[in-house]
């Protein structure tokens, strides 16, 4: 069953029809081949670029598509709803694109941004390292000036799109300020010195490469800098807020797609002569995974109404993050014991959903985190 | 170049459809409506001989309100503008019907070129394009899976059992489409944001000087008298191969007349 909706205009409800149309023809049809063999659909990326659905929230001066982020969410939840990596790796897209938006200078974001919205350069986020995920303050990456070049040396872990992406944004230490000492840089992916580890063995999202990248001694232009020299921690903790959303949206999905198979399967398989959505144990676990999956996108949106609306929303964005991706956990359990025994076979798409939502409650800030963030909202005083 | 695309919304084929059991007519209320699949492929193949001959693609569409959506996203692919034939005096309108009043509206537009979808998915008559050539007296070239235009004169592959005819003919034609000819492209963002801007001219049947007691349900020349479901599927046919397995299989496509 299709989420119900409501959309501010005309436009954003043929948006939604043009992703659900583009979801069941071009993603249905490869996720399964792909998420067994781990395979990066890097063709998907590129048709959902020509439509339009990776540039939705950026300024129509760069070629985005003006459109709020009440919108631009729900299409990234339509997506996850069918494909998880396909939903993170539109946000990390995002995410990549966002320090070039807000702190690039004119000329970089005329010669950048419009490659990037249309989906043609993919972007990679390198941000953690290995020892400092949680506290990226912590990191060691190094970038030297040298003449008009930067010389970039460290490795970043748990990059998404490593080895697949055309374009990194990389936060490196340019002095040892602590947390003052960071800055940003456009890398490009054929700078000479670019490496990449052989990608993660993970428990799910196979079709999302996660690797570590590491920069020997990588040079690139002075002014691929982003921002101010020292600058780059504010500039991550900037576009980790909107980040934290795009994964509450995909989160969300990913729990709808869990509770519509669940749903299907309960309405079909009989037990003691009637279908068991008629048996009432069974019916409320259904009916409490769809009160996590409305609770999770109504928290999300109005996290994204505040944004739109221009308002701070670093709490509400936390507590999204924090609700979406706890109930997604939940919700795609339940929905294996829905199935039974059938949930815990690999002939049905329940098992992965599980495995999935797993990773969600982990990045963009681990759930622990979340509560960090709200508590610590909650105690200023 | 002048063309026209004949597009119908029809009830999604993914959701259960129904006719209504006082006038043995579609409920088109009881399905979402989508372009009928078929029509998506005219649209293209429409949109990719403006793109080669230049010109303008104009959508046609008869059907109640709700047809907007999908004249909606035929403008979001590319087309330039539409026309919506939409009056309650069409409902029930059968194929003869829809053929005068489509004519009557090609009549004030005008056309080089009438591109639409061999058939439909709900009606299935596969009739529209072989009356609407005739009532406007030009060439119809039907089941297309290749169109080619060179000056005035177009040539098309025919789709038939044993392979394809090369059919011939001079401008203004009619041809219908196979799903063979083209893939069609999806809308986009821009494209959406596009077709709010774009033309889309509301007719009555005055407006259009159709003559109301030749459609609708009342006009039509005939009539749905009886339906029922369809029965469920029988269960399959099981050979068991005792060394003539394959004859038996052959017997068996020969009498379904496959082979």
């Amino acid at each position: 069953m299709p989420a119900t909706r409501h959309l501010p205009t005309p436009e954003s409800a043929d948006l939604i029809a043009l992703t659900r149309e583009i979801a069941a023809k071009e993603l249905t049809p490869r996720v399964d081949a792909a998420e067994r063999t781990g395979t990066f659909p890097r063709e998907v990326f590129a048709t959902l670029g020509e439509a339009g659905l990776l540039s939705l929230p950026y300024p129509g001066r760069y070629g985005g598509g003006d459109q709020p982020y009440e919108v631009y969410l729900q299409v990234l939840e339509e997506i996850g709803a069918v494909w998880a990596s396909v939903g993170v790796g539109v946000s990390v897209h995002a995410l990549s694109c966002f320090p070039l938006l807000a702190f690039g200078t004119d000329e970089q974001r005329a010669r950048w941004l419009p490659d990037m919205l249309s989906g043609t350069r993919l972007g990679a986020y390198c941000l953690s390292e290995a020892h400092a995920g949680s506290d990226p303050a912590a990191m060691r990456a190094k970038a030297v000036r040298d003449g008009d070049s930067y010389v970039l040396n460290g490795a970043k872990a748990w990059t998404t799109h490593g080895g697949e992406a055309d374009f990194y944004t990389v936060m490196a230490r340019t002095s040892d300020e602590g947390a003052r000492g960071i800055s940003c840089f456009h890398v490009p992916a054929d700078t000479p010195g670019l490496e990449f580890d052989r990608p993660e063995d993970k428990m799910g999202l196979m079709g999302s490469t996660t690797a570590t990248v590491r920069l020997v001694d990588a040079r690139i232009p002075a002014d691929h800098l982003i921002g101010q020299e020292g600058q780059g921690l504010s500039i991550a903790l900037a576009g980790l807020d909107a980040g934290r959303l795009g994964i509450a949206a995909v989160a969300t999905g990913l729990a709808q797609g869990a509770l519509d198979a669940a749903v299907a399967y309960a309405r079909e398989r009989e037990a003691f002569g009637k279908p068991i959505i008629d048996h009432q144990g069974l019916a409320f676990v259904l009916a409490d995974m769809d009160a996590a999956v409305e609770s999770a996108r109504a928290t999300y949106l109005a996290a994204a109404r505040l944004k739109d609306a221009g308002h701070p929303y670093g709490r509400h964005a936390s507590i999204a993050k924090l609700v979406a991706t706890d109930n997604a956990m939940k919700v795609t359990t339940d929905a294996v014991q829905v199935l039974g025994g059938a949930g815990y076979t690999r002939d049905f798409p329940v098992e992965r959903y599980m495995r999935e939502a797993k990773v969600m409650q982990i990045f963009e800030g681990t759930n622990q985190i979340q509560r960090l963030v709200i508590s610590r909202h909650l105690a200023r005083r | 170049m002048n063309i026209v695309v004949c597009v119908k919304q029809v009830p999604d084929t993914e959701s259960p459809r129904k006719l209504k059991s006082d006038d043995n007519t579609l409920d088109r209320a009881a399905a979402d409506g989508v372009i009928n699949e078929l029509d998506e492929y005219a649209i293209e193949e429409a949109l990719l001989l403006k793109e080669a001959h230049g010109g303008e693609v104009t959508v046609l569409t008869m059907g109640p309100d709700k047809a907007t959506d999908s004249i909606r996203k035929a403008l979001a692919m590319g087309a330039d503008k539409a026309v919506h034939l939409v009056d309650d005096a069409l409902a029930g309108s059968d194929a003869l019907g829809t053929s005068y009043a489509i004519q009557q509206v090609l009549g004030r537009t005008g056309f080089d070129l009438v591109i639409l979808g061999a058939e439909s998915t709900d009606a299935r008559t596969g009739m529209l394009a072989a009356m609407l050539a005739e009532r406007l007296g030009v060439p119809q070239l039907s089941l297309a899976n290749k169109v080619e235009i060179d000056g005035s004169s177009i040539t098309v592959q025919r789709i038939t059992d044993y392979g394809y005819d090369k059919v011939e003919a001079s401008l203004p034609a009619v041809v219908s489409v196979v799903e063979k000819i083209n893939e069609p492209r999806y809308p986009s963002f821009k494209g959406i944001m596009a077709a709010k801007k774009k033309p889309v001219e509301k007719l009555g049947v005055a407006d259009a000087g159709i003559d109301a007691d030749k459609v609708g349900l009342a006009g039509a020349a005939t009539e749905v008298v009886d339906f029922a479901d369809a029965p469920p599927r029988e269960k399959g046919q099981i050979v068991t191969d005792e060394g003539d397995g394959g004859a038996k299989i052959a017997e068996f496509l020969a009498s379904k007349k496959f082979v």
